[in-house]
């Protein structure tokens, strides 16, 4: 499903946008995109398998757009719910975007992870709650998925693993008015399979 | 000539969408508050003069909603009126002084062969016992509607000494679904809500649509891109798009310069959210704002010579001003610790925005000769205010019980309006400039 969508959404502006031959270049691309990670994963269990007894099982309660059961390794220190790997959500105060010291630790983590697996990338996406506008809020989204890449980079992550997006106020993830919903819905999400 | 077929090819997605989605995303639009003493009007029924079948569309009633619908008027019904002119009609004032009406408009509609009809009508003042104004047209059979509402434009504007903007269209989105079934769609519609028309329709979310300033295209963001936002350019009546801004980063909050030449937009390339302008013709691109804090959300003064934008350079989202060639920023809002999303009247003297005031995000409006800043709504979580053209109204995005909604408020707040879809959500109004 996932990469259906992606390569709709890769050939769409394409179609409407470029000559012609674009779609089969298109499609190529993102399968050398997969194939890439996929191969990617395979070097980085071989080299982590001692640290994992992870069965793979489980995500832990994080929302991870359900990428679960695309992770073929079932020794991935990314799926082991009791790495620091396995958080991938990092929470913001309201209209802020600096990171709470609570999260550092699962920040830096994915810092040592992806500095040691240069061939994997990442996309952050960054999240606000519902109140102020929508174009602001995709700026603050931004802001706070760039917070997360800074301190990733300061690390020795490289800049090019990673891709920032930002859906501001759009994909809340809970859906409530009040504090408890909001709380939830400031957030940077570290998505290795978008 | 690749490019063109594909063209076609999304213009018949766009037509299939069309044909599925049209019926429920109508807008019905209901009257939440009018004016005390309402002006009282009579719209007589125009007689058709021509043979069997009637014309498709009943062009009093639709004058009569349009007017109803102002809040500023009160027409008379039909089974109240103790007779029936047409344009040519002696009008016998004394009756409708009776029924206490103040005008009356008189009308036909004939026909002229092939698809052509051609309408007529007079508007009368009852207590000066005289004509005010006379009008003819001829139209096609399926712009009756349209002619219904310019008729309603001219009636306006004699009662009231303003422009009417009844022949004008409603940019908007909806949203549909939930989790992985959620769609976004971007319709245009007429501004009575009627034939609403889907112009392009998403999994990703769909943002920010801006008029052309002929009314002929929009620009919007859109987050088709696996996310990354970008923006588009599409004309109405084709359904046509061209992709104008998709560098990395955000691309966003697109707004059309007065002279249709520019857009100005948001862009985070260079590291975070500036406001550029580019040049639609030479695709080239300037930069407009120079901070490392958000700058977004671009609307231009009626001028074209500045913009004002939202920007937390201050520590809080503020709106502030600059010229387009550049310059010194001028900050414009102090009151309150979150104003932005301006909307700038088409006169150029008040600025609309989402202003926050305990815990509320309501739309206010700021007098830019006063600095007089008043709030015009009662919502919790306003968004994305637009003027009518005429700067009568404000029509916005407001939230009712768990639902997405529109709303409008006159600009004295008397006159307010809700504006609603069957199912689903919708949010991202923008009100077309007049009809040229």
């Amino acid at each position: 499903m996932k990469f259906l969508a992606k390569a709709a959404f890769a050939i769409l502006p394409a179609l409407l946008l470029l000559g012609c031959g674009t779609s089969g270049e298109v499609k190529d691309e993102t399968e050398g995109e997969g194939g890439q990670v996929s191969d990617q994963m395979t070097d980085m269990d071989s080299s982590t398998s001692t640290r994992g007894a992870a069965d793979g099982s489980d995500m832990t309660g994080e929302r991870m757009d359900g990428g679960a059961e695309d992770m073929t390794p079932a020794v991935d220190p990314l799926n082991d719910p009791n790495s620091l790997l396995s958080k991938r959500v990092i929470y913001f105060d309201f209209d802020k975007s600096d990171i709470q010291d609570e999260f550092r630790d699962i920040i830096n983590a994915h810092a040592e992870y992806l500095a040691i697996n240069q061939g994997v990338n990442i996309t952050i996406e960054g999240h606000t709650d519902e109140r102020g506008t929508r174009e602001y809020n995709i700026a603050l989204g931004e802001r706070r998925a760039n917070a997360v890449k800074r301190m990733l980079t300061l690390q020795g992550v490289s800049a090019s693993q990673i891709r920032v997006i930002s859906y501001g106020e759009e994909r809340p993830a809970a859906l409530g008015h009040d504090e408890s919903a909001w709380s939830l819905n400031r957030r940077a999400i570290l998505d290795y399979l978008r | 000539m690749p490019t063109l077929k594909k063209a076609v090819l999304s213009a018949t997605v766009l037509v299939l969408s069309l044909l599925v989605g049209a019926t429920h995303a109508a807008l019905n639009i209901e009257i939440t508050q009018g004016i005390e003493g309402a002006v009282p009007v009579a719209v007589a029924p125009f007689k058709w003069t021509g043979p069997e079948p009637r014309p498709p569309q009943d062009i009093a009633g639709i004058i009569n909603k349009n007017l109803a619908r102002s809040g500023r008027f009160a027409p008379l019904p039909a089974k109240d009126m103790l007779a029936r002119p047409d344009s040519d009609s002696e009008v016998n004032f004394k009756n409708w002084r009776l029924v206490g009406s103040d005008y009356l408009v008189a009308g036909n509609i004939d026909y002229q062969g092939g698809d052509r009809y051609k309408i007529r009508f007079r508007i009368y003042d009852i207590f000066k016992g005289k004509q005010l104004d006379g009008y003819m047209m001829s139209v096609s059979g399926t712009r009756l509607r349209r002619a219904a509402h310019h008729a309603s434009d001219i009636i306006y504007e004699a009662l009231t000494g303003e422009p009417g903007a009844f022949n004008t269209e409603v940019a908007y989105v909806t949203a549909d679904g939930v989790g992985k079934q959620r769609r976004y769609t971007l319709w245009v519609a007429d501004s009575d809500g009627h034939n609403a028309q889907a112009l392009m329709n998403s999994d990703e979310p769909i943002l920010s649509p801006s008029w052309s300033p002929d009314g002929k295209r929009l620009a919007y963001s859109s987050l088709e891109d696996d996310g990354h936002q970008v923006v588009f350019i599409q004309e109405v009546a084709s359904g046509r798009r061209q992709l104008v801004s998709s560098n990395l980063g955000l691309n966003g909050a697109p707004s059309w310069s007065p002279d249709g030449k520019s857009l100005a937009l948001s862009m985070s390339k260079d590291g975070n959210p500036e406001i550029y302008v580019i040049d639609l013709g030479s695709k080239k691109v300037r930069r407009i704002t120079r901070h490392w804090a958000i700058d977004t959300e671009p609307a231009w003064m009626p001028d074209g010579k500045s913009i004002i934008f939202t920007s937390d350079r201050g520590g809080r989202p503020q709106l502030y001003r600059v010229s387009t060639v550049g310059g010194k920023v001028k900050r414009l809002t102090y009151e309150g610790n979150f104003n932005a999303r301006a909307a700038i009247s088409p006169d150029g003297k008040k600025v609309a925005m989402i202003h926050r005031s305990n815990g509320k995000y309501r739309v206010a409006v700021l007098e830019l000769e006063t600095g007089y800043l008043q709030v015009m709504t009662d919502g919790s979580l306003d968004e994305s205010p637009s003027f009518a053209p005429n700067g009568s109204m404000i029509l916005y995005a407001t939230s009712s019980g768990m639902r997405g909604v529109l709303a409008a408020v006159s600009v004295d707040g008397r006159v307010r309006q809700r504006l609603t879809v069957q199912e689903g959500d919708v949010r991202e109004p923008a009100w077309s400039p007049f009809n040229k």
